[in-house]
């Protein structure tokens, strides 16, 4: 009984300080400063028609490279739990899917994966980047996995390519340092037309190389459950 | 309109979000989740945050669910060796 009254006292709290944020927050009618310089200088300065692909990829491309090497301790730490019982697994015999996935499926993955690779392409110009169109390609493979419950993916593959694309992503942030501004700066490359594909100099490289890695990070993390299921 | 429809949706998350810690089966749960998530995501992008939405729809209602389903059916698997053994 105490225990409930401390927990509502506690919830009461806790909603007491998000009250005066709600209350006194009026919308903004007008850009923060850094919003504003990442705004109006960020379209000449980097050329990407979606400023915010060019705030997470270049501004803020410290922060991305944090967040893919926590995708991958994640990864690692998951890979490393599921493989312990990795022979016992073989003998648990699993049900075939119904022909209707598996016909769904034959047709929906290459849709599927299609459309992952065109949101990372397309990140400096769309909606969408490395991140979304990894895990949109992961789906396609769960898709695949739950249709055809005894593929076997080459987890070989899928590390090397992990691996390599997290080396390109680190070499071309470094190449940065000498070619251009600094650290992970995108005028490596011409920045080349606004709003074409090849344009935002670095950006389609750097997110296409984020977006594979992430999708083999997340298909290697679905894999890894699957087998083991 | 724009706020009726934003705090429909945003009432429906908290009764999915009540639903997924009362619920007496945990699959009632996980699904409730994917749905809080799912909703989110139509938030983000009436809030205009396309970005966030997609990511949202992507591993807020799909795979996180997907992955808290694969380690359900791990526990009851698990639950079950230890009955026979």
């Amino acid at each position: 009984m105490i225990k409930r009254f401390v927990t509502f006292l506690l919830i009461l709290l806790v909603g007491f300080f998000f009250v005066s944020y709600v209350v006194k927050v009026k919308p903004a009618d007008k850009l923060p400063s850094l919003a504003n310089d990442y705004v109006n200088k960020g379209i000449d300065d980097v050329g990407s028609a979606n400023i915010v692909t060019a705030v997470v990829v270049t501004f803020r491309g410290l922060d991305t490279l944090g967040e893919v090497s926590v995708l991958f301790i994640a990864t690692a730490g998951v890979g490393f739990l599921m493989r312990i019982e990795d022979k016992k697994s073989k003998l648990i015999k699993k049900r075939p899917a119904s022909e209707l996935l598996r016909t769904g499926t034959n047709f929906l993955m290459p849709l599927i994966f299609l459309f992952g690779i065109y949101i990372f392409l397309h990140g400096h110009l769309t909606p969408g980047g490395g991140f979304q169109g990894g895990v949109v390609i992961a789906t396609g493979v769960l898709l695949l996995l739950l249709a055809f419950t005894s593929s076997d993916i080459n987890h070989t593959l899928l590390n090397i390519t992990e691996s390599f694309s997290g080396a390109f992503y680190v070499t071309i942030g470094a190449l940065g340092l000498f070619l251009a501004a600094g650290f992970l700066d995108n005028r490596i490359l011409p920045v080349g037309h606004f709003g074409k594909l090849l344009s935002a100099g670095a950006i389609p490289v750097i997110y296409s190389l984020i977006g594979i890695k992430v999708g083999s990070e997340l298909v290697g993390i679905l894999d890894s459950l699957h087998k083991d299921e | 309109m724009y706020i009726i429809i934003i705090s429909v949706l945003g009432i429906t998350m908290i009764t999915a979000a009540f639903t997924a810690i009362y619920a007496r089966k945990l699959v009632t749960s996980i699904i409730a989740a994917g749905v809080i998530g799912l909703f989110a995501s139509i938030i983000y992008l009436l809030l205009a945050a396309p970005d966030v939405a997609m990511t949202e729809a992507a591993i807020g209602s799909a795979l996180t669910t997907v992955v808290f389903l694969y380690a359900l059916n791990k526990i009851y698997r698990f639950n079950e060796g230890e009955k026979n053994d």
